[in-house]
């Protein structure tokens, strides 16, 4: 699975799974999720050693490899491929003890509490030691490819923007040393970038062009990919749906019903592709803008995390040789 | 069944709504505002986080800000319909409620602007993400203590987990109320005098630098002046969420994980005696998508579409004419679509029989193509959810 991105129309920019660090992110309900998972497993399946991170703590990533629930520290899932959750307290705890030396403060309740609370006072504290643990991830070298199941659009930017919105209030101390480093590895579109999933429907294409201006403006992290998920297949050649429009089903209501699902079919690919069209045309040459089919498997698990590998990297194969595959437009 | 949708409002004045996100949390809000305003009557309110572009105007609702628009008529008359009541909508602006929090809340008007141009307080109000949470419940405190609505209708804001805005005011109250804030607000001379507060600020010096942590100090300082009047609002919000006069309705898909979630989202209202009003499945597939006998000729077709295709181009029943080949091929094609749905609204089935034990009031709104983008559609979901 190889990703040059210097297709047609398509910037010169780092093949997608050549970087080190991918957010993923999206509006609530696209699958943003399940894209992590897939990337993350197509990663590990190319030979590349990957480390697959939730943020948000709800456990649904187990799901999609149908593990055990995750912890903090990783696990190894399957060859190549490792996965965990983010845990602030632990990660703060880490934090002390790797870059502060610090390791009394675990055993310091009263003061661990006390930590706790800042973290929960001082706005920005809590992303930036997610957003903290994952970058040492990638410069301690520990794994190929780090990818992030992230917070949802409304929340990426604020996590995003964290190491700089603390180098912006903490004037000295450790943590103003620590975000220099996180903020090169952040700015570095060669080795970070942010993949924003989304569903040709309204709310979420919106969602996603307001996420890519605001990721510009405020985080000066490069946008890597958008994946367009749920994209319906045309059902009918035009021929086809010709006949399908005259047939006589007044001799079986059965048929009848084949021919109503077939137009309830053709009426939501319909709906959904002028937002399909708009996210395109707005994305530009901005980013490769990648299709996965709307697969019919609504449970997660291994199948359907899979396909969706196999979508996507079929998907990455396509954007190199300049166009889309299954949106038929 | 014991009971519709609407005969459970007749009792409310406040319906929450909840799920995970991109389940039609803002859809149904608006849906219930309308079937309110059209059949029940009174002043509804339909208080939205953020609305799709097309449902926003679909309320009229043109620019952010908390001012509530009303409804015209006219868009109701376009859709056949004539209100008995009012509808109403506003979306939620978070920093101009916490602004407008902080200057009812001050005990002058320089505290007050003392705190609004606080940087730390930006920061707070801006990316601190449970204060979305609860300014959201703060907000609708707010509406309902103001006597103006007969109906209040206020869609959750998407959280990481659906449930954080209902511990929302009980931990602000918490955040206030804090032996560490009280440490860190102690002027700095005594700070280091005593000997168990000592410890702490030498470590969060060397790391949050010693001017940070002033900044931190000054803003909860400042603060600390609302302290009184903010937990006792904090504990009055909380208390509105659990009056005999709130219900939450908890709207999902039928997909497994949303389902999940409400789920959790359920036994979660029932362990905090809150009052689960309805459950409503959104984005259902037709019934006639799981229908035996269809099912028995989309295999029969996928298996072999000739016969068909034949007696169909035989019988004459195909205008203009066309080959059996041609005809065959698409009779594949309609089989192929119905077992892929078929599947899925099996599925849909077996959770939607697991959902049904939740609530005793459970309503579905079928699966459509396209947005919501006018008082009609609106008009029609609120069909059917009565």
């Amino acid at each position: 699975m190889v990703a040059p991105g210097g297709g047609l129309g398509v910037p010169k920019a780092p093949g997608l799974l050549d970087r080190r660090l991918l957010f993923v992110t999206g509006k609530g309900g696209v699958g943003k999720t399940t894209v992590a998972a897939a990337l993350a497993l197509g990663a590990a399946q190319s030979g590349k050693r990957t480390l697959v991170c939730e943020v948000d703590a709800k456990g649904d990533l187990a799901d999609f490899y149908e593990t055990g629930p995750l912890a903090f520290e990783p696990r190894t899932i399957e060859a190549g491929l490792d996965a965990m959750t983010m845990q602030t307290e632990a990660s703060l705890r880490e934090y002390l003890r790797l870059q502060l030396r610090l390791p009394m403060l675990v055993r310091m309740g009263p003061l661990a509490r006390a930590f706790d609370f800042v973290a929960l006072a001082a706005p920005g504290v809590r992303e930036i030691l997610t957003v903290g643990k994952l970058a040492y991830e990638v410069r301690a070298g520990h794994y190929d490819l780090v990818v992030v199941d992230g917070p949802a659009t409304g929340h990426i930017v604020g996590q995003l923007a964290s190491p700089s919105g603390i180098r912006d209030l903490v004037q000295v101390g450790a943590i103003r040393h620590q975000t220099d480093w996180m903020l090169d590895l952040l700015h570095d579109p060669a080795v970070t970038g942010v993949v924003v999933v989304s569903a040709p429907e309204d709310m979420p294409v919106n969602e996603t062009l307001e996420l890519l201006d605001r990721l510009e403006r405020q985080t000066g992290v490069d946008l890597a990919a958008v994946v367009m998920n749920r994209v319906l297949p045309e059902l009918f050649s035009r021929h086809q749906q010709e006949i399908a429009a005259s047939l006589d089903t007044s001799g079986s209501p059965a048929l009848r019903v084949l021919v109503d699902a077939a137009d309830l079919a053709t009426r939501l690919r319909r709906s959904r592709t002028p937002h399909l069209r708009r996210l395109r045309t707005e994305l530009g040459a901005r980013a490769p803008l990648l299709y996965v089919p709307d697969l019919f498997t609504r449970v997660p698990g291994r199948r359907t995390t899979r396909l969706i590998a196999e979508a996507l990297a079929a998907e990455l194969g396509v954007v190199a040789s300049g166009g889309p595959g299954v949106n038929g437009l | 069944m014991t009971a519709t949708l609407e005969e459970m409002l007749a009792g409310r004045e406040v319906v929450v709504t909840c799920g995970s996100g991109g389940a039609g949390k803002t859809t149904m809000a608006a849906a219930i505002g309308t079937l309110a305003a059209v059949h029940m009557g009174g002043r509804v309110l339909v208080l939205t986080v953020d609305p799709a572009r097309r449902l926003a105007d679909a309320l009229g609702l043109e620019a952010l800000g908390n001012v509530s628009c009303r409804v015209p008529d006219d868009a109701f008359g376009a859709a056949g319909l004539s209100p008995r009541g009012e509808l109403w909508a506003a979306m939620l602006d978070t920093k101009a409620s916490w602004d407008d929090l902080v200057r009812v809340q001050s005990p002058d008007r320089d505290t007050a602007a003392r705190i609004l141009a606080n940087r730390m307080y930006e920061n707070i109000t801006g990316t601190f993400v449970q204060s979305h949470d609860y300014i959201a419940m703060e907000r609708l405190y707010e509406l309902h203590t103001s006597g103006d609505w007969d109906l209040l209708v206020i869609d959750t804001p998407p959280t990481r987990n659906a449930i954080d805005f209902l511990d929302a005011p009980a931990r602000m109250a918490d955040f206030f109320s804090s032996r560490f804030l009280r440490l860190l607000t102690a002027p700095a001379r005594s700070r280091f005098a005593t000997a168990a507060s000592r410890p702490f600020y030498q470590v969060a010096d060397r790391i949050l630098g010693s001017q940070f942590l002033e900044d931190i100090a000054e803003f909860f300082l400042l603060f600390q002046s609302m302290y009184d009047g903010f937990v006792e609002r904090a504990r009055a919000v909380e208390a509105l969420l659990g009056d005999r006069r709130t219900t939450f309705v908890v709207v999902s898909t039928l997909e497994s994980a949303p389902v999940r979630e409400a789920e959790f989202f359920c036994d979660e209202l029932a362990a905090r005696k809150l009052h689960l009003g309805a459950v409503v499945l959104n984005r259902v597939l037709p019934e006639w998508m799981a229908d035996p006998a269809a099912g028995v000729l989309a295999h029969e077709l996928d298996a072999d579409p000739r016969p068909m295709a034949e007696r169909l181009v035989l019988g004459d029943r195909i205008d203009p004419p066309v080959d059996v080949a041609q005809v065959a091929a698409t009779l594949s094609t309609i089989a192929d679509n119905y077992l892929r749905y078929q599947v899925v609204a099996r599925r849909e089935a077996t959770e939607r029989e697991r959902m049904a034990r939740k609530a005793e009031v459970v309503a579905r709104v079928p699966l459509v193509a396209g947005d919501i983008g006018d008082v009609a559609a609106l008009a029609s979901i609120a069909e059917e959810l009565r």
